[in-house]
């Protein structure tokens, strides 16, 4: 295989072109090349032993640390990333890649298809949690790493990383699995499907084509964060944040302003989401994750994996008020793994910042990481 | 003795009791001092439950595979035979259920080591009997409305518990409150009133099929293995 690389100047982010590789999805659809936008921290040491990749979430990107040209902010987990911190660039290689489908300088949607100058939109195939470590698996073999000392994700990340413990085992030694499931349950794809319809339902939509003039369905796309948001927190957070306070008013206006704080706090989230992501990847993203499902296999595919897959560690963490992803989802995993015997940690964290606690300020959680990294670091680099 | 002694002390026994290179799983596990003594003494490989949320994060933050649960609601995930060794020490009068408890450390270990405060202890025989008051002493230290210790037991009771389960002692060591180690099963008399610390080690008695014969047929009651 070869691989060619280039680093996109505007992106700030290399890109790994995959070409005649004729990649197959899990769908039954072939694509022949794809890239994939990704980025790097610290160094990879001689012994190629202390690659970390990170899977990043849902409407996540490469950019962990350091300034995101897209938003113009800091990495979505520059808390957790960086010299010193929890994750320890001064001792890990990081590596973090857009995923297939994404919009961040990866092959999706918004993307020209291969040899035309014309957007995929709709055209795009279908891509699930598998195709998206298949093609990240690519990538690690094109930068010769052979063994990645761990894969750590969150939410969506955290399927990716199980995916790599069931397709790949022999290329890793451990995950980190936070806030995760072995399925995306029914409330969640409905949730889903909720912001699925509100992005079709924007006349602006035009069945994946809006590019073609121009457009972006704004609409629908704010509206499907603005519920997806709620989801991310918790009853309690919002009390906390918000309660009944009113927005730049002292009285209601009987009318349909953003009275409430609540309110233009959720129009701020819709807005700035539309700035940065594109509705089709969204559609394809929410899609994959929809499609997740090792409720009935996980145990037979770790159990009689033809790749050896004993040695794997695991460690599994929760948060106590997170409502999409609850503590009982990751417990299904614990327990799978502790009916084989397998080396699993697990820790659920009293917060009540819901789902989102895993890119929010939660102390366990980074002394947790960091344990578990450098001890099993330690153990393997005697 | 203090608390951290007893405990030290408790565990450098348990230790004796262990076999090198054995898989181990260590019920109410703390911070993992246990394991780690296990895994450096004995080259153990170690599994722990705790559950304390501040104690498990320690414990995994230290590099050691511990769950975050409730031992009374999470061991029925473990396989059977699982582990060599399944250890609960000074734990089992905390628990709801003792006896289902016990069972299932038979089930989940080929052998358990359990350790416990022994209750017909003298000097808690003679606190109740003369104050007519709940016993508060250094091995069990709360006063009874705020106690974690919710199931009193002597040596006595628990002997006749492992007689009524079919479980074999294989060895048992008493602790005086001085300190004093000796064999359980080797001294005769007053082991019930001296002894102040208990450990045992435990396994299944040798399996036979015991014929119950009912009107219609004969069959085996194996449930003591099946369980």
């Amino acid at each position: 295989m070869k691989t060619k690389f280039t680093t996109d100047a505007k992106l700030e982010s290399e890109i790994a072109y995959f070409e005649n590789i004729n990649l197959k999805l899990e769908s039954g659809d072939i694509i022949d090349s794809f890239k994939l936008a990704f980025k790097t921290y610290g160094k990879l040491n001689a012994d190629n032993n202390n690659a970390i990749l990170v899977c990043h979430a849902l409407t996540g990107d490469q950019y962990i640390a350091g300034n995101n040209p897209i938003t113009g902010r800091e990495g979505w987990w520059s808390r957790m990333v960086g010299p010193n911190k929890p994750i320890d660039t001064n001792k890990f290689f990081v590596i973090c890649s857009n995923v297939l489908g994404g919009c961040a300088g990866s092959t999706g949607p918004k993307e020209l298809q291969n040899g035309s100058n014309v957007a995929y939109g709709s055209n795009f195939p279908s891509v699930t949690i598998k195709d998206m470590v298949k093609a990240q698996s690519l990538l690690i073999e094109s930068l010769n790493i052979e063994k990645l000392f761990s894969v750590i994700g969150g939410s969506m990340g955290a399927m990716q990383a199980l995916q790599w413990a069931i397709d790949f085992p022999d290329k890793i030694l451990n995950i980190i699995h936070i806030a995760g499931a072995l399925k995306h349950s029914a409330q969640n794809i409905a949730f889903h499907e909720v912001g699925r319809q509100a992005i079709m339902s924007d006349p602006i939509w035009k069945n994946g084509k809006y590019f073609e003039n121009n457009e972006v369905p704004e609409r629908g796309l704010s509206v499907a964060r603005m519920i997806a948001h709620i989801t991310y927190l918790s009853e309690n957070a919002m009390h906390r944040k918000f309660g009944r306070k009113l927005q730049s008013r002292d009285i209601i206006s009987f009318g349909f302003d953003a009275d409430f704080q609540v309110e233009s706090y959720l129009r701020y989230q819709g807005k700035s989401f539309v700035e940065r992501f594109d509705a089709n990847s969204y559609l394809y993203l929410t899609r994959a994750m929809d499609y997740f499902d090792h409720d009935e296999t996980f145990r037979k595919n770790i159990e009689f994996s033809h790749n050896p897959n004993n040695h794997l560690k695991y460690l599994i963490v929760s948060f106590t008020s997170d409502w999409l992803f609850p503590t009982i989802e990751s417990k299904m995993i614990v327990n799978q793994l502790n009916s084989l015997s397998r080396e699993v940690s697990f820790l659920e964290i009293d917060t009540d910042k819901g789902h989102d606690s895993f890119l929010l300020e939660e102390p366990q959680l980074d002394d947790v990481i960091k344990g578990f990294l450098t001890n099993n670091f330690a153990k393997i680099d005697e | 003795m203090n608390k951290i002694n007893s405990i030290r002390k408790d565990w450098s026994l348990i230790e004796t009791l262990i076999a090198e290179d054995r898989k181990i799983l260590d019920i109410g596990c703390g911070d993992g001092g246990l394991m780690e003594q296990l895994e450096n003494n004995r080259n153990a490989i170690t599994h722990g439950i705790e559950l304390n949320r501040d104690l498990a994060a320690n414990a995994i933050a230290r590099g050691f595979n511990v769950v975050h649960g409730n031992a009374e609601l999470d061991l029925s995930q473990y396989s059977n035979n699982s582990f060599d060794y399944v250890i609960l020490s000074q734990t089992l009068q905390a628990m709801m259920k003792p006896k289902d408890i016990v069972s299932e450390l038979l089930r989940i270990g080929s052998k358990a080591i359990v350790s416990f405060p022994n209750f017909g202890h003298w000097k808690i025989r003679l606190q109740l009997l003369i104050s007519g008051k709940m016993p508060v002493t250094e091995s069990l230290p709360y006063t009874w409305y705020d106690t974690p210790n919710i199931h009193f037991f002597t040596i006595k009771d628990f002997l006749n518990l492992c007689n009524e389960m079919n479980i074999a002692i294989e060895k048992s060591i008493g602790l005086t409150s001085k300190g004093k180690q000796f064999d359980i099963s080797e001294s005769v008399t007053g082991v019930n009133f001296f002894t102040h610390e208990a450990i045992f080690l435990l396994s299944y008695k040798n399996f036979e099929p015991i014929k119950i014969k009912s009107s219609k047929k004969v069959f085996a009651k194996n449930s003591i293995i099946a369980n």
